[in-house]
């Protein structure tokens, strides 16, 4: 079983003239850390959204866990990304007027879990995370982008998901500090066994993950035919 | 979901604050003029009961009704003491009330009237006068209380008080050497009893023993002890309340008191009287609740725009509930929780701002305005337009709600 299994995805955003993506294989293993390099704008926004079922993919083109997620209805595919999908992005990852552990709370609530079992394990996160706990307690938006960023991790895990998608979320992070925030995702990951899909056009960071992939080697829509909504 | 809606709305509570403070305000006015409303109507019906005919001097039924009930204006004529014997000799008619009216005691208006209208006059739910304390007069210089004139004057059974002529508190004659004695005090009734002076007709009759032409003659001003007030004879009355032995007798002798030679009288059926000036002042009241309803609706139209132009600052952290595996459904619940939730607080706190208004302003209503309001508005009304404006907030929420959810739906959250 893969973690995530592209077959001939074609994707044109509605409006459109130009397709955005055609991508006829792309497979991830469950596991597997890859880095998926790609300029903005190529279409790396898309493919992630695609994967993580907020845009619905056509049928039978993307199969996560082994579930073609075309298949499920939208309830079910929410509910299918809360439960096997943890998801890292640039900025503003989190509800910037709840605490820290709210946030956790609330990522939590949308599989069915609470109580004192998240709670441990939010405590336990953001220890892992190299965070006070304290910070729980503290209003999201009083945290530092580097601390918000690492608050970020512990919510795409808190609900023990297979898979993680990043969504360029070093740029806004110095250079000692994107080392850092790598290291800390990849470290969480060896524990949990998940696969991590890390989307970058910073090709600095490649060299941490497993598998390097460029979009424009999948992709047959050339970048500059790309139409970006 | 709750924690959720409150904290956002505290995270915006500028906008929240003010839009908060409108619909608060015009909550406070829709319950006020509810309130009002409810109040008068039922003091009102409550103030006269079991009177078949109402008779006064020619003019109109309302009129009649305001000056002789209400104590509001003035008579502009009298009847003739022998027009009264004259209808009260006749057939059918099982007991009757005199009232004479025009003069008053620190702001409180006095009644002539005799003992017959402790036996007969009724208010409320056919409710019968009684005395909390003393008896009733049976000298010409006794008086008895309303409720609210011994409570506002602090009087007590067996105190002086002295009556002047003419209506108002600063009267520039006052009879000092001719004091009645309080001899009871009414249980309070809800109506304008409480604010009346009860004395005999005699007693009206002595006040104007020292007056010639309208103007105090010392010389002719009576003493306690003068002789000419046990021969008083009254010579004109305002009113007569009567009760029949049968109800059907009514028309026959409304017609025959309308006809009546000797002077023009008017005769009224006091419910329909009551009726007619509810409908008068049913007018204005439903203008007010039409005009507090759209008050309360421009502010609910203010909330829905409110939340409304919050999407767009709102963008990424709708986009952010998707992403973390909401529904669009929790998109929908989240606006309408920050709708209904803003709502609720206002009514409470319109309520609460109703109740201090109507607390503070109590007295100087019921002394001002004889309008008698309590602070706690309770009336079904109130609970209803709690419930509707509940409800409209929940249905002008659906407004911005599904502008947030048909968003949320195939938009690439991961593009911001």
């Amino acid at each position: 079983m893969n973690a995530i299994s592209i077959t001939n995805l074609h994707y044109t955003w509605p409006g459109a003239e130009r397709p955005t993506l055609d991508v006829p294989d792309f497979q991830v293993a469950c596991g597997e850390s890859v880095f998926l390099r790609g300029a903005s704008g190529s279409g790396k926004s898309t493919l992630l959204s695609l994967l993580a079922g907020i845009l619905a993919a056509p049928a039978d083109s993307v199969r996560i866990l082994d579930t073609d997620i075309a298949s499920l209805t939208a309830r079910k595919r929410d509910r299918f990304r809360a439960e096997h999908i943890g998801i890292v992005f640039q900025q503003f990852n989190l509800i910037p007027f709840l605490t820290v552990g709210q946030n956790l709370k609330l990522a939590a609530r949308f599989t069915g879990k609470s109580g004192q079992a998240v709670e441990n394990r939010s405590v336990e996160l953001v220890e892992s995370l190299q965070l006070h706990p304290d910070l729980l307690q503290r209003p999201a938006d009083q945290l530092s982008v580097g601390q918000q960023q690492r608050v970020a991790i512990a919510r795409a895990f808190i609900n023990s998901p297979e898979i993680i998608l990043a969504d360029e979320p070093t740029s806004a992070l110095d250079a000692d500090a994107k080392d850092h925030f790598v290291r800390l995702l990849l470290s969480i990951r060896e524990s949990t066994g998940c696969a991590v899909v890390f989307a970058s056009h910073d090709n600095s960071l490649a060299d941490m993950f497993e598998t390097k992939v460029a979009l424009a080697d999948i992709n047959k829509v050339k970048p500059q035919e790309v139409t970006h909504v | 979901m709750f924690e959720v809606a409150l904290s956002s709305l505290w995270s915006r509570r500028g906008s929240v604050m003010l839009t908060l403070a409108s619909l608060t305000i015009s909550m406070a006015i829709v319950i006020g003029v509810e309130h009002v409303r409810a109040q008068a109507e039922s003091s009102f019906v409550r103030t006269v009961s079991g009177v078949d005919l109402l008779v006064g001097a020619r003019t109109s039924q309302v009129n009649l009704l305001l000056y002789s009930v209400f104590r509001i204006g003035n008579a502009t004529n009298n009847i003739q003491w022998q027009s009264y014997q004259d209808i009260i000799a006749r057939p059918g008619i099982s007991w009757s009330i005199p009232f004479s009216l025009g003069d008053s005691h620190r702001g409180y208006r006095v009644l002539g009237t005799n003992n017959d209208y402790f036996e007969y006059f009724r208010y409320g739910d056919n409710e019968n006068l009684r005395l909390s304390s003393g008896e009733e007069f049976s000298s010409p210089l006794h008086a008895v209380l309303g409720s609210e004139v011994a409570n506002a004057l602090g009087y007590e059974v067996g105190a002086e008080i002295v009556i002047s002529h003419g209506i108002g508190n600063t009267s520039f004659v006052n009879h000092d050497n001719l004091p009645f004695t309080v001899t009871g005090i009414l249980a309070p009734t809800g109506t304008p009893v409480d604010r009346t002076i009860h004395v005999s007709l005699q007693g009206i009759e002595a006040i104007h023993l020292g007056y010639q032409d309208g103007v105090q003659v010392a010389a002719l001003s009576p003493q306690p002890d003068d002789p000419r007030l046990a021969q008083l004879e009254p010579t004109q009355i305002t009113a007569i309340l009567l009760g029949l032995d049968t109800p059907l007798a009514v028309f026959g002798l409304q017609r025959a008191i309308n006809n009546y030679p000797s002077e023009p009288l008017t005769a009224i059926l006091p419910a329909v009287a009551l009726g007619e000036l509810w409908q008068i002042i049913g007018t204005l009241e439903n203008l007010l609740q039409v005009i507090s309803i759209l008050v309360l609706t421009a502010s609910l139209l203010g909330l829905s725009t409110m939340l409304l132009s919050s999407l767009r600052e709102r963008r990424r952290e709708l986009a952010l509930y998707r992403a973390i595996g909401a529904r669009p459904s929790f998109i929908v619940w989240l606006i309408e929780l920050e709708g209904l939730a803003m709502m609720a607080v206002a009514a409470v706190f319109g309520y609460l701002l109703v109740v201090l208004g109507f607390g503070l302003t109590q007295a100087w209503l019921s002394e001002t305005y004889a309008l008698v309001i309590e602070a706690w508005p309770s009336s079904l009304g109130i609970w209803l337009y709690m419930a509707g404006a509940l409800l409209a907030s929940v249905l002008l929420s659906l407004i911005p709600a599904f502008v947030a959810y048909s968003r949320s739906l195939g938009h690439s959250l991961l593009s911001h």
